[in-house]
């Protein structure tokens, strides 16, 4: 069990938000949040539509600036220094922080073998690895490679939503991130193509720590170790996924995991 | 009941029929148009007339090769100034144009695609011609002729980098690549088939301008003879031809339309090939 008022703790953690405000324009989406994801586990962010919380993911790895009239204010710490200081560059962040999004967006111009490649190649890190083994490590990392080794030149386009959300986690991973941001990534999926998801999910915590947004609950429950519920840009509860499912603190949470509202 | 259908199919055939008409009205100059090019173009076509220069007045033997080659290397060295400037001008415009910078350069770049051609030919030959290389060379109608490349390169490459959708510049984003590389391994070959296509329509456009050409390359009837000298086009030795009184002269010059209509058709052809959906989905 963590809370947030244990700091010790707290403060250990793999990566933390202090004081978080966002804004899209004069909109504040994200208000006051403090949270905390441990290292190699899978941290669940929920709550109904529009609650922040894709916000604040997205403010995890810097991507929240890049829509236009997006601002923040607060911190948010990787390993203890805090991402948005004035001589931290937010490229060097997203390296660190991958991301996976809701649907899948493989590059529509390159191959199977190009997409995993792709943040190896354009960021300029390809120097002293062997390429084939990256993208051979990071497919079968994503449960991926047997169903693609043969057509590793195809168009990422050209197979299924779910084959291509695992290569889009492959592309994320081959960069070997601290921490992987996953907005999302079944919303666009069929059931079965879900469950490969979640299965790849827990598997990941192994090597890398995990943030999932999701608006399934039952997801939440099956694959997190650490959930945080979110209502109208605000953090209602936080804690062990057991203990905000069986035993929630908050009068709201309640209500939103046994389905009176959201 | 019956008289009802009956005037409602009577409409029906009626406005149809409207239709078609104002369809062969729109069609009917294009290919009369096309008709007289080539049946009065036709004869003239030889390899001879294709590679030689004009001969003596009098003599029908002649070709309008120089029209030909200028015409290539116009295209080329045009090509050369308007299309990484309006590509790079469309990359602006598109992946950093949220300003108002921007918004005044879309305007002007605007007004610069409907802007009439004797005008730039006029403000070229004043400060090219005049000023910079002091005599009428291929080089100051290459940078006429840039001037109405260059919006319409801008134009169409802005528009093909906002079709690529948002999902695939945050992809590339997300895995710590800088915008700039973004932009140039993952968005522009995305548009691809745009750009290919903005470019093609833009060279379309200037093969045929003639405006520019008087007071900038001027003609003449010799093959190359360097960037700083005169220069031959094919729409140049149509205009004057025309003006000639002798027949054969005339005769060359219908000969030179149909070339020139022939390379115009043969890039709308390359359009569509290089616009058919290789990257669509």
């Amino acid at each position: 069990m963590i809370s947030i008022n244990d700091s010790s703790e707290f403060e250990s953690m793999k990566m933390r938000s202090v004081g978080l405000n966002a804004w899209f324009g004069a909109k504040q989406a994200l208000k006051d949040i403090n949270v905390a994801v441990k290292a190699n586990a899978v941290t669940a962010i929920i709550g109904p539509s529009g609650c922040g919380k894709s916000t604040l993911i997205r403010c995890f790895n810097r991507m929240h600036e890049l829509v236009p009239g997006a601002k923040t204010s607060g911190q948010v710490l990787l390993d203890g220094k805090d991402i948005y200081s004035g001589d931290i560059d937010p490229v060097m962040i997203r390296r660190r922080v991958g991301m996976v999004f809701q649907k899948p967006n493989p590059f529509p111009t390159m191959s199977i073998y190009d997409n995993v490649a792709a943040g190896l190649k354009l960021t300029g890190m390809k120097k002293g690895k062997n390429l084939d083994e990256v993208v051979r490590r990071s497919l079968e990392q994503a449960t991926l490679w047997e169903e693609v080794k043969n057509d590793l030149n195809n168009p990422g386009t050209s197979i299924s939503g779910g084959q291509q959300q695992r290569l889009c986690i492959a592309r994320a991973i081959a960069l070997q991130p601290e921490v992987i941001l996953m907005d999302e990534p079944c919303s666009a999926l069929d059931p079965i193509a879900t469950a490969r998801i979640e299965e790849l999910v827990v598997q990941l915590k192994n090597q890398y720590t995990v943030v999932i947004v999701t608006h399934n609950m039952q997801q939440a429950a099956r694959v997190s170790d650490f959930t945080a519920f979110m209502y109208l840009g605000r953090l209602i509860e936080f804690g062990d996924t057991s203990s905000v499912f069986e035993n929630p603190r908050s009068e709201l949470t309640e209500k939103y995991i046994t389905g009176k509202f959201g | 009941m019956f008289t009802s259908y009956a005037m409602r199919k009577f409409k029906n055939r009626f406005f149809f029929f409207l239709c078609l008409l104002c369809v062969v009205a729109a069609v009917l100059p294009l290919l009369s148009i096309l008709y007289e090019v080539v049946v009065r173009g036709a004869p003239q076509l030889s390899l001879q007339f294709l590679t030689q220069g004009p001969g003596t007045i009098g003599q029908s033997a002649g070709g309008i090769g120089p029209a030909i080659q200028g015409s290539l290397i116009l295209i080329g060295l045009t090509s050369l100034i308007g299309v990484p400037v309006g590509i790079l001008s469309g990359v602006y415009l598109a992946e950093y144009g949220n300003n108002k910078y921007a918004d005044a350069m879309r305007t002007i770049n605007d007004m610069l695609t409907e802007f009439p051609s004797i005008v730039i030919g006029i403000t070229v030959s004043a400060v090219v011609v005049s000023l910079i290389i002091g005599r009428y060379s291929a080089i100051a109608g290459a940078v006429a002729l840039a001037f109405m490349m260059i919006p319409i390169v801008a134009r169409t490459t802005e528009e093909s980098l906002k079709l690529v959708p948002n999902s695939v510049r945050e992809a590339s984003l997300a895995l710590g690549v800088h915008k700039w590389r973004t932009t140039v391994s993952v968005v522009l070959p995305a548009a691809r088939a745009g750009l290919v296509t903005g470019t093609l329509l833009s060279v379309a456009r200037i093969a045929g301008e003639t405006a520019p050409l008087i007071m900038t390359i001027l003609g003449n009837t010799y093959f190359f003879l360097g960037f700083d000298q005169p220069m031959d086009a094919l729409p140049l030795r149509i205009y004057r031809n025309s003006l000639q009184p002798y027949q054969d002269l005339q005769a060359q010059g219908w000969g030179a339309a149909l070339v020139l209509v022939l390379i115009v058709l043969a890039i709308n052809v390359g359009v569509r090939f290089a616009s058919r959906g290789r990257f669509r989905r």
